[in-house]
């Protein structure tokens, strides 16, 4: 399976050729979504950090999605008094070889001049972007991420599965898996270690998990909601086990935080929990659209969300492809769901025969076509405050 | 009658899951199950767990062939396995949940 990806400066392949409307304080957030919305393309995205003060988690953050090779060019828009710079911002777009432009409301002179500049510019980016060079793309230049949200009894039974074994090939192929929720493996520690590629790795996951565990117990709260319950699922043991299956077989190669690439191939563990600090620990996990958001900061081309019960969000800058387990949700939400995991547990198919079909649907997206969120325009993002260290660095054996 | 389907997922599970509501009837076994039919004792909703054995309060709940919780009262082979006699051995306050629809109950919101 070949495609035709965007090349971008740094030889990095995309699969789509974007432009980012970043808003870079919720003040000038109206002036930019207004910018996406009257360029009326689905190439043109929005994006942004709310806050005015500053937070190094959600600059990294958003250094990392203009850095991202689905994106093309990238316009920056602020209000002209909040910590995050637009200029800055715009010249890391430069420095990556994309399209890029910035605006102050404060200097443009309010709402109407600056979204008449703004859809200039985008209108020009869209321009210079049907001259990017194609190049040749197969499944071993792909980054793919996984999370689950909305889970029920067949996300463990079927599409957790799926997605684990559409991993293993993956991985095998010589592309990029990346998985998260270390707050889903919480009953798991055994089955970590187990996976870990080397001894390092294995503390790191230890040491991943043991914070994850504290996280919970500090905030009284496990990633389990009132639908996972009334799914069948009784504990976060349960949950765990049917969300840590997506990871698949092969050895976990290390541990990535928020916004950090994976240094090479091969299958790795995201973790999105805060790390502790002087404000303590946020809110980690708020929605399933932080979680993808998260992967897609790590480079992912394109991310799953696996669900039982049902979803409809999508994601921006990356395609979201959304896969049940359940032939219910799939044919009750069809307009939504892309993916069918469900047939291997009515016996329509084999496991090895659903990889495969997702396999065929991944070339196809990576190749152009559109996933059900995208047609519909969900571009969900959701960038909170956060602290996180930029990368895990273990404390002293001592510590541990 | 239509035949009833549960799915154990590992030989070592003592609980499998039931992929239809399921009435107090003969229940065939998918998955990798050692015995072919469970006998169910009362209604399970589908997607919920069924006691393949004898399970002594204390004891612990396997499903995936790891433990995922304990049993909080003796549940007999055939029961329905969920929030009302089970409890995880982490998360304290997902047991005092509504049992059927999973909805809080120990936070008075207003």
């Amino acid at each position: 399976m070949q495609w035709q990806g965007f090349l971008r400066k740094d030889d990095k392949l995309g699969i789509r050729n974007r432009v980012l409307v970043i808003y870079t304080v919720e003040c000038s957030a109206f002036v930019a979504r207004e910018i996406t919305r009257l360029s009326a393309s689905l190439d043109v995205e929005c994006i942004g950090f709310a806050g005015c003060t500053d937070n190094e988690y959600a600059v990294r953050l958003l250094i990392s999605l203009i850095r991202h090779p689905n994106i093309g060019g990238v316009l920056v828009v602020g209000l002209g008094c909040e910590y995050i710079q637009p200029e800055w911002l715009a010249n890391i777009a430069a420095e990556a070889g994309k399209e890029n432009a910035w605006l102050f409301i404060q200097q443009e002179g309010g709402t109407a001049a600056t979204i008449k500049r703004g859809t200039v510019l985008v209108k020009d980016m869209l321009a210079e972007l049907q001259q990017t060079r194609r190049a040749s793309m197969q499944l071993a230049d792909l980054v793919i991420g996984a999370e689950c949200g909305g889970s029920d009894y067949t996300s463990g039974l079927a599409g957790n599965v799926v997605v684990g074994r559409f991993f293993d090939n993956l991985v095998e192929a010589g592309g990029t898996a990346i998985f998260e929720e270390i707050v889903e493996a919480i009953g798991l520690l055994n089955l970590l270690k187990e996976r870990a590629l080397n001894p390092e790795v294995e503390a790191k996951l230890v040491y991943t998990y043991q914070k994850a565990l504290a996280y919970c117990k500090s905030v009284r709260q496990y990633s389990v909601s009132p639908g996972n319950f009334a799914g069948g699922l009784s504990t976060i043991e349960e949950k765990s086990m049917g969300a840590f299956i997506k990871s698949g077989t092969k050895a976990i190669k290390g541990v990535l935080k928020v916004a950090e690439k994976p240094p090479e191939a091969g299958l790795w563990l995201l973790d999105s929990t805060p790390d502790p600090h002087w404000m303590q620990f946020g809110i980690t996990n708020p929605n399933d659209s932080e979680g993808l958001i998260d992967l897609i900061s790590a480079g992912c081309h394109l991310v799953f969300l696996v669900t039982g019960r049902g979803s409809v969000v999508g994601s921006a800058v990356a395609p979201c492809l959304k896969i049940t387990g359940n032939s219910d949700t799939y044919q009750k939400l069809i307009d939504d769901m892309d993916f069918n995991a469900g047939k291997v547990l009515t016996g329509e198919c084999t496991l090895a025969e659903s990889a495969a079909e997702l396999s065929k649907m991944v070339a196809a997206v990576a190749a152009g076509s559109l996933t059900k969120s995208e047609e519909l325009g969900h571009k969900e993002y959701f960038i909170p405050y956060k602290y996180q260290e930029k990368t895990l660095t273990l404390p002293p054996k001592c510590k541990l | 009658m239509k035949q009833q389907v549960a799915f154990q997922i590992d030989q070592n599970d003592n609980v499998a899951t039931a992929l239809m509501e399921l009435t107090a009837a003969s229940v065939k076994l998918r998955g990798d199950a050692k015995q072919k039919y469970i006998l169910a004792s009362e209604n399970i909703p589908q997607g919920h767990k069924i006691a393949l054995k004898d399970i002594k309060s204390g004891q612990q709940i396997i499903k995936y062939g790891i433990v995922i919780g304990q049993a909080t009262q003796d549940i007999k082979q055939g029961q329905w396995v969920h929030l009302h006699c089970m409890a995880s051995l982490y998360d304290e306050r997902s047991s005092q949940l509504d049992v059927k629809t999973g909805v809080p109950q120990d936070i008075k919101y207003e």
